[in-house]
């Protein structure tokens, strides 16, 4: 690693992406529990569900579920960039590009979902 | 100069070179310690598990949002459709375990690094395993208990149920 001032660690780009991962892979799990929780209602009655599951259809849950794609596509795509590190011979000397990678297509996925699950969700929105 | 004794001024000279082979067991990292190869097990299932959760989820995320009506379509129907085929079955069955036991790992790393007191970190990593255990058992009764064509109590079929019912 380059100098930087101080002997605090700090690390720069590295250390932030290994922030984000832990942050979204949380999340996931948190969201994961109450999803198959949800999910299990099918086993009660398809009123249940469809109750439950209609609240995912409102304007608020929609813009959550983007939060939660947004989640997903990082950590996937962050996760699949630190089995590069770890397992191709060049990925260490990489790294730091490969993160520019990652949030490069990030941003293109995370444009691409938002449009179309927003003209979607618009199409059959009955209003409030 | 006169003498040159290179012994004195460069003192590392003559100190074995490391990684020749001759190394204290108690270094080494295969063997000996049981903890040490589950370590490494749950290193390698991170990442299997990781790159074929990425298939996974991204195949689940664009059936059930992006193709059709999207989120509109997502109804107690649906869900009976997808499950009639067994390939969905075991796409969600093989999502749910990677998922709980790649995310259950995940969250007992981090339950290790911030939990200092040895009891906190025993009750924390309990009610983790149990909410693991508790929720990949009920996610794998419903997908294989679940039943489509639910009649009333006059026996006709329930309104929600999905179309191939009327042939069965
Ligand atoms: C907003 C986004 C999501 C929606 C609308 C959604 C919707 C659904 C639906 C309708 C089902 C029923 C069966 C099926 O369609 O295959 C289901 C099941 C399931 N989903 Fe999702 N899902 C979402 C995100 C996720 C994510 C991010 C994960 C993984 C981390 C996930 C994991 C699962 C699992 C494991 C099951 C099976 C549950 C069981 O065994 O009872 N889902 N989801
Ligand atoms: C979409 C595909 C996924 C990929 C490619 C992926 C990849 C990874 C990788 C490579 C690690 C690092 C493990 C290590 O440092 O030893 C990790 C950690 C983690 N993942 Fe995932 N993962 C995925 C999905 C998920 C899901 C669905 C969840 C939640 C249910 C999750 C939760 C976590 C957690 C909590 C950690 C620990 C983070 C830490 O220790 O800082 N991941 N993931």
């Amino acid at each position: 690693m380059t100098q930087t001032k101080g002997t605090l660690y700090k690390g720069r780009e590295g250390m932030w992406s290994w922030v984000g991962h832990r942050i979204t892979g949380v999340g996931i799990f948190f969201f994961l529990l109450v999803h198959v929780l949800d999910t299990s209602l099918v086993r009660v009655s398809p009123e249940a569900y469809d109750a439950v599951i209609g609240a995912y259809k409102n304007p608020i849950m929609i813009v959550g579920e983007i939060g939660l794609v947004g989640a997903i596509v990082f950590h996937a795509f962050n996760g699949l960039r630190i089995i590069l590190v770890d397992f191709w011979s060049q990925g260490t000397r990489y790294h730091r590009q490969m993160l520019w990678t990652v949030m490069g297509l990030w941003v293109i996925t995370m444009i691409g979902f938002t449009v179309r699950h927003l003209m979607l969700f618009l199409d059959g929105w009955g209003g409030f | 100069m006169t003498t040159t004794k290179s012994d004195a001024l460069l003192p590392a000279q003559g100190i074995e070179a490391p990684r020749s082979g001759r190394i204290d067991p108690k270094y080494l990292r295969s063997g000996s310690s049981k903890s040490g190869s589950f370590e490494m097990a749950a290193w390698v299932f991170m990442r299997v598990s990781g790159a074929a959760l990425v298939v996974l989820i991204f195949v689940h995320l664009t059936v059930n949002l992006l193709v059709g009506e999207g989120i509109h379509q997502i109804d107690f129907g649906f869900v009976a459709g997808k499950w009639a085929n067994p390939v969905w079955q075991f796409w969600d069955l093989a999502m749910l375990w990677l998922a709980m036991l790649h995310g259950g790992n995940g969250m007992r790393t981090i339950i290790n690094d911030y939990a200092e007191k040895d009891s906190t970190r025993m009750w924390l990593k309990s009610i983790l395993y149990l909410s693991v255990i508790v929720i990949i058992v009920l996610g794998t009764m419903v997908i294989f208990t679940f039943e489509p064509c639910l009649l009333d109590s006059s026996g006709q079929l329930l309104e929600s149920s999905p179309s191939f019912c009327q042939n069965v």
